[in-house]
């Protein structure tokens, strides 16, 4: 299995705890620990959860000053990067000239001495190599890509996340959501913000190369921490209702379809001036044909991916794009596209599970509404 | 006769012309907390080695594999109240299916525990 694929800097303390590894974007990757996704995804939403997420893409974009890195990058974005503050971070999504996704990422000031001119970004471990293509053969002279090929990324997720990490610097409790800070934890030095991708109040942690395991150790002993795999990752973001790359969003979905408006910036609605900036322009005077939306299924039976969904005549409207069993909702949670006519919550519809007809009903997102700290 | 196991991890006992049919500790263990369970309708009837019923885990569905060509005569509707019990209980209380067996010279191909542990690396 291990044929061809990366290892993050802490594989070796996955396999000592015991999980089980699967392939997952060219990395082998823990998708869980003993104790089982759903013991994982709910001891995140109770206490504090850590995640291995040193194979996504962290990189940098370096300019001569902030002013001049932030326009070259909003010629890729549709998000407002020239109004970001120092030390602040934004979600936001490189578009395709037709305005579909070719990645969703994260974006920061830095605010470093030395590097103000500096963003900080993470794309998708399954995107990376083209989005560094796309990056770099779009950036004007003067503006480069700088790439971290070797580095390790941990995010710990959850109520008591917030706690665990103030015990080693009480720095972290002056940090709001999408704030970006360089702290010291034990004589580490760790890039922070206060993000993640669970629903939960949290931090993605950066250390330095070298002192992934040990960092990695110092959470673990918190008796508040559990490490946490990718299989509970997903049933925590789905019920988050937060996108899934090459699922919920991918380079035939606008972000408008996507009901990702709320990450366009206001000035640039108008403005333009990123790729695919006329097909959303239009969606947003005059509404996509489609949109993603929450999907309910009652009963307990899943939906999973692929799944059809008709409306009560019987016509096909829609499909699944992320669905299985949110542990916190106690059943079947879904998200999927359908007709931007149906797509009103409260619509009921049907998926065609093993050629029955499932009831269902479209429904607002979240699942489990975000606690995040603003 | 004693427990029999097939090559897509159900096990299967007899008594008279039914056999009680469920998915092994190996599968359980593999598929990890399973969250639902579809099971055959009583009366249907099923061929050896196609789905006759469906357990999902919070990552995927997998088909249950018929061991036996028969007709179904009762379902353990404990399970599908309860799907946790697949995990907790699966080569016991938690059985899935009693098919009243068609063709009794299809149980003379499946293994024994023996055959079952080494073909499952134990």
């Amino acid at each position: 299995m291990s044929e061809g694929l990366s290892r993050t800097p802490l594989y070796d303390r996955h396999v000592a705890l015991g999980a089980r590894m699967v392939p997952f974007a060219g990395y082998e990757m823990p998708v869980q620990y003993p104790t089982g996704i759903l013991t994982e995804h709910n001891w995140t939403r109770q206490h504090a959860g850590l995640f291995d997420v040193s194979h996504m893409g962290q990189c940098f974009i370096v300019g001569p000053d902030f002013e001049t890195t932030a326009k070259a990058f909003e010629n890729l974005v549709p998000a407002d990067v020239l109004g970001l503050a120092p030390k602040q971070q934004r979600y936001s999504q490189l578009l395709t000239a037709d305005g579909g996704i070719l990645d969703d990422l994260m974006v920061a000031r830095s605010a470093y001495p030395g590097c103000e001119g500096w963003l900080a970004v993470v794309v998708n471990a399954s995107r990376k190599a083209v989005d560094y293509a796309h990056i770099a053969a779009h950036l004007p002279q003067g503006v480069t890509l700088k790439t971290e090929d070797a580095s390790c990324l941990v995010a710990l997720q959850g109520p008591e996340a917030e706690d665990v990490l103030a015990r080693l610097n009480p720095a972290v409790r002056e940090m709001r959501f999408m704030h970006y800070e360089s702290l010291d934890f034990a004589g580490m030095t760790v890039h922070v913000t206060r993000s993640g991708y669970t629903g939960e109040d949290g931090f993605e942690l950066s250390p330095c190369y070298d002192d992934a395991g040990k960092f990695w150790d110092l959470l673990l002993q918190d008796e508040r921490v559990k490490p946490i795999g990718l299989g509970a990752r997903d049933s925590l973001r789905l019920e988050a209702g937060l996108c899934l790359y090459g699922h919920d969003i991918d380079e035939t979905t606008s972000p408008v379809e996507a009901d990702l408006v709320w990450s366009i910036g206001k000035r640039r609605r108008s403005a333009g001036g990123f790729p695919g900036a006329a097909r959303v322009q239009k969606e947003l005077a005059s509404g996509p044909t489609r949109k993603r939306v929450g999907i309910k299924p009652e009963g307990r039976a899943p939906a999973r991916e692929g799944t059809v969904i008709q409306n009560m005549r019987g016509d096909v409207i829609g499909t699944i794009t992320s669905g299985g069993f949110g542990p916190t909702v106690n059943g079947p949670v879904a998200m999927g596209y359908v007709a931007a006519a149906e797509a009103a919550p409260g619509t009921p519809v049907q998926l065609i599970v093993r050629d029955k007809a499932l009831p269902a009903s479209v429904v607002k997102l979240p699942f489990v509404p975000n606690r995040f700290k603003r | 006769m004693s427990v029999k196991f097939t090559e897509e991890h159900e096990w299967i006992t007899v008594s008279g012309d039914v056999a009680t049919v469920g998915i092994t500790i190996h599968a359980a263990e593999q598929l990890g907390d399973v969250v639902f369970v579809d099971l055959p309708a009583i009366g249907k009837k099923v061929a050896k080695g196609k789905e006759a019923a469906v357990v999902e885990s919070v990552k995927a569905a997998s088909e249950v594999y018929a061991p036996i060509d028969g007709e179904i005569v009762d379902v353990n509707k404990t399970i599908a109240d309860e799907p946790a019990l697949v995990n907790k209980d699966p080569e016991g209380t938690a059985w899935f299916m009693k098919i009243r067996i068609a063709n009794p010279s299809q149980l003379e191909g499946l293994m024994d525990k023996a055959a079952y542990d080494k073909f499952v690396g134990k």
